[in-house]
């Protein structure tokens, strides 16, 4: 089926930290609103189509998107729409939009203050309410299940987790926004007292406080706006099991499941942007998507140097689309994660002219 | 550019309850079960999930995609969620009809729900922000105001929101699935039910309510085999779906501009001029009864100021000129999450003529239409027996 | 739909109908940095509402932004202590906690130089002699109990002044 080309023209985010205690979101996002708009070189108006994704769990607020809609300034009336889900989504949902050719340029954030509330006992609350929430199992416990699993599998080793946090540290040694960065020695790694065991604390992800923006633009205003658009050459998601004792936690069949459909498979990649919140989390996916050694992981240093929480998979997307656009990469791969142990995953395949 | 025909083959729900025994799995399962029975599906047939609810604060569930992916047989595909404010069903639905309508599925599943008794609805809407105006009346306290305005800017007499609420509760008696059946009610008893929050009385508002609703949508192939087997489909003719702030200086919260232009939208993408003359019934959200009158003005179906003349006289009832809320609308069943997609089911139903006791004769045209949040969000569909 | 049947040495057993799980998070929430100079100025008694660069519209409570310019209101704007009544309700549910004796009145208010009404109580007048474009004015906590909460605001009540005519507060009705 022919598809219409979509492109990723602009991106902007925040530099993150463990607490934005000055700004409400509104304050937070605001300036990036206006980054995204401006490196895009549009004003609003000429938006045709808003999506956004937060959750009212890490606000501690039901229907807290609606106040943060006020950051954009939806007047006169637009077309807008929310998901709970991370911003990847919402991306997915203007796609679809633009395949039907009413929306030509869409504008997408998604943020997520995790440092109002305690983010381990927030997540928790997103399991099986009958019989897992009651327990207050926490997210990092959670992946720590998996990393056990995997491990004693053999499908990676305490060692491997390690270089993938000395990697993503140091990769973000050229990221402004990262919040953790750094050349960190391996074996002072592993020297380190256990965290939730089998994880060190190097293999969990900070807790951060974050938002980003995407713009979205089809066909020819992609070009107007955009030296080398990002184009969207294949984009899918796929969910598992909730009941993790249904599913194999050493393997991730929903990316490979969501990889073919969004074609990776076609030609390789330069670049990976993998959303992955834990160290055995970035070698699953990287097995599951099948990744050549001589591909870049995470340029960006990844979740693990900054995850707030809701846009960090739209930020892998951002920063996919910007070695695209910078002329660094012709192809690229974001993955984006939700739900406790790699869950729900979607893949977007982009690639420059 | 790929538009492909959408039509809706399959509808399913809950009996609307104050408590439903079921777990949330069981109820959004039973209202799935129904939709792909009544589409002669089964679950392996379904393509995607796209599922709609808000806030999650209701039943304490964070995401409730996550868990519910077992439940809905969305396991190894895509499973979307949709969180908008009230008007969350009907986003829902759109979000589903896009992906057919973009050619990216054959059948979707889409599904919307609420278990109300599974928390404190006033509780889980009421968190209490230290530094935000502090609220001091919950949803009717916050309409009220506003009902007010539109009284006394149309001169609508009082006993308009008592034929509203009157109206559709006589209609819920016709409609098994809806929540309250009151065969006592009568004038007298609407207008002597307690003042809430003056001018809204007791009986012109909405229950609390667990349910859920279900949609099988498909592509034109899809419509086309059901029609064959002498199942009418409901065929999608447009759709639309508006935003704006919550408030702002100036903002007309009485006849909002987000719903008149969502409506002239969704009327210029099924070609209707006249919405009076060319729709043949509507069911749309009405929480409280005034909203009825309010909304028939922002939807153009009357000069602004005149909704309640209609309403007055009985333009509206089941058996008049334009029925409005033939399956006793959200006044008689509240399933909050679930209400938009209600709304746009209904709707489908009558084109499809499968409204039972409710059925409006020769319902060819019918809209579906949901708001939230402060009267600020929109989301609706112009569905009709004729393929587009 | 498919039956499901219970095996037979379960028939005779109670079902479980409902299991109560009591969840409880804690969260410290950031007013923001225009909603705390708001707050802050509350707690000298003064109601401080900033104004869009853009529309020139004058915002209380701030909230960092202007709703529909999306641009930060920085400019800030003294407001009167009296308003008029915009629309209002009179509210017979016990919903505060039973805090508030019923009857009661919530109102829109629009304070003098604002641009947009609040949410508010109305006290010291019977509740059925309230109407849209009365006159009140705001009634504070003791010195002693002002705290940067809107809270500190008692009450509003009638200040005596003839009524506004509604022309003057149409726009937010
Ligand atoms: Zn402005």
């Amino acid at each position: 089926m022919k598809m219409r080309d979509v492109a990723i023209v602009s991106f902007a985010q925040t530099h993150h930290e463990r607490a934005t205690r000055e700004l409400n979101e509104v304050e937070m996002l605001m300036p990036i609103l206006s980054e995204a708009l401006a490196g895009a070189g549009i004003g609003k108006d000429r938006v045709d189509f808003v999506c956004s994704g937060s959750s009212d769990y890490l606000a501690g607020q039901p229907f807290s998107f609606v106040v943060t809609l006020d950051a954009f300034g939806p007047w006169p009336p637009i077309s807008e729409s929310h998901v709970d889900m991370d911003g990847a989504w919402a991306v997915y949902e203007a796609w679809v939009k633009m395949q039907l050719g009413k929306v030509d340029v869409a504008l997408i954030y998604a943020y997520g203050k995790s440092s109002p509330g305690d983010i381990r006992r927030v997540l928790s609350r997103q399991l099986d309410p009958y019989y897992l929430g009651p327990l207050w199992v926490d997210s990092v416990a959670l992946a720590a299940l998996q990393a056990r699993a995997g491990l004693d599998a053999g499908a990676f080793s305490v060692e491997d987790m390690a270089r993938v946090a000395a990697a993503s540290r140091h990769n973000a040694m050229s990221n402004p926004y990262a919040q953790l960065s750094g050349e960190v020695d391996v074996a002072d790694l592993l020297a380190e007292a256990d965290f939730v065991a089998p994880l060190h604390k190097h293999d969990c992800a900070p807790v951060t406080d974050g938002a980003a923006v995407v713009v979205l633009a089809a066909g020819g205003a992609a070009r107007e706006l955009c030296d080398r658009p990002a184009w969207i050459r294949g984009i899918d998601h796929r969910i598992e099991p909730h009941a993790l004792g249904a599913r194999d936690l050493t393997t991730s069949v929903s990316t490979r499941l969501a990889a073919e459909h969004a074609g990776l498979g076609a030609k390789p990649v330069d670049v990976a942007e993998l959303h992955a919140p834990f160290t055995h989390q970035e070698l699953i996916l990287r097995r599951a998507l099948g990744l050549d050694e001589d591909v870049s992981v995470n340029p960006s240093g990844g979740a693990l140097c900054a995850n707030p929480v809701m846009a960090a998979g739209l930020i892998r997307m951002g920063e996919a689309a910007r070695r695209i656009s910078s002329g660094k990469a012709d192809r690229a791969v974001a993955h984006a994660t939700s739900g406790p142990c790699l869950q729900q995953n979607l893949l977007c395949v982009l690639e420059g002219d | 550019m790929a538009s492909e025909r959408v039509a809706i083959v399959g509808i399913g729900q809950t009996e609307h309850r104050a408590t439903n025994d079921g777990s949330i799995a069981g109820v959004v399962r039973q209202a799935a079960s129904r939709a792909l029975e009544d589409a002669r599906m089964d679950w392996a047939d379904i393509d995607a999930v796209v599922i709609g609810k808000a806030p999650d604060f209701f039943e304490g569930v964070m995401m409730p995609e996550l868990y519910l992916a077992d439940a809905l047989g969305a396991v190894g595909k895509p499973m979307f969620r949709v969180h908008t404010a009230g008007s969350v069903g009907g986003s829902t639905a759109l979000v589903a009809q896009d992906l057919v309508a973009a050619g990216l599925h054959e059948r979707v599943l889409t599904v919307a729900f609420e278990k109300q008794s599974e928390s404190e609805a006033m509780w889980a809407l009421s968190v209490a922000m230290p530094f935000q105006p502090p609220m001091h009346a919950g949803a009717g306290g916050y309409f009220a105001p506003h009902i007010r305005s539109y009284i006394r800017r149309s001169g609508a007499p009082d006993h308009i929101g008592i034929l509203v609420a009157l109206k559709d509760r006589l209609n819920a008696l016709k409609n098994p699935c809806a929540h309250l059946h009151e065969a006592d009610i009568t004038f007298d008893s609407v207008r002597d039910s307690i003042m809430l929050w003056d001018p809204i009385r007791f009986s012109e508002t909405c229950p609390s309510s667990d349910g859920a609703c279900a949609m099988v949508l498909t592509n034109e192939r899809g419509g086309d085999a059901a029609a064959a087997e002498g199942r009418a489909p409901a065929w999608v003719k447009g759709t639309a779906f508006r935003s704006e702030p919550t408030m702002f200086a100036g903002r007309d919260q009485v006849n909002p501009r987000g719903g008149q232009e969502c409506a002239a939208d969704v009327y210029k993408q099924a070609g209707i001029d006249d919405p009076r003359a060319d729709i043949d019934c509507v069911e749309m959200y009405v929480p409280f009864s005034w909203f009825e009158p309010m909304w028939l003005e922002n939807l153009h179906f009357c000069p602004e100021g005149e909704g309640w003349k209609m309403v007055e006289d009985g333009v509206t009832q089941l058996d008049g000129d334009l029925p409005v809320d033939m399956s006793g609308g959200v006044l008689s069943s509240n399933p909050i999450g679930a209400s938009g997609m209600l709304r746009f089911a209904e709707a489908a139903m009558q084109v499809r003529g499968q409204a039972g006791d409710h059925q409006v004769p020769d319902a060819r045209t019918a809209l579906g239409h949901a708001y939230g949040g402060g009267s600020q969000f929109f989301a609706m569909w112009i569905v009709g027996a004729q393929k587009p | 739909m498919t039956d499901i049947s219970l095996p037979e040495r379960l028939r005779g057993a109670e079902p479980v109908r409902s299991i109560r799980t009591f969840a409880r998070l804690e969260y410290a929430y950031t007013p923001g940095r225009a909603a705390s100079r708001f707050l802050n100025q509350v707690t000298n008694k003064r109601l401080v509402g900033q104004r869009c660069p853009v529309c020139e519209k004058v915002y209380v409570p701030p909230r960092g932004s202007c709703p529909t310019d999306g641009v930060p209101t920085e400019d800030e704007v003294e407001l009167g202590q009296s308003g008029t009544i915009v629309s209002f309700c009179v509210v017979n549910v016990p919903f505060m906690a039973n805090l508030m004796e019923i009857p009661y009145v919530g109102a829109l208010i629009q304070l003098d130089g604002a641009d947009i009404p609040i949410m508010h109580l109305i006290q010291e007048v019977p509740y059925d002699q309230v109407h849209m474009g009365m006159r009140v004015e705001a009634v504070w906590l003791p010195d002693d109990e002002i705290g940067p909460t809107l809270e500190s605001i008692v009450h509003f009540r009638p200040n005596g002044e003839p009524d506004a005519p509604y022309e003057s507060y149409k726009d937010n009705a």
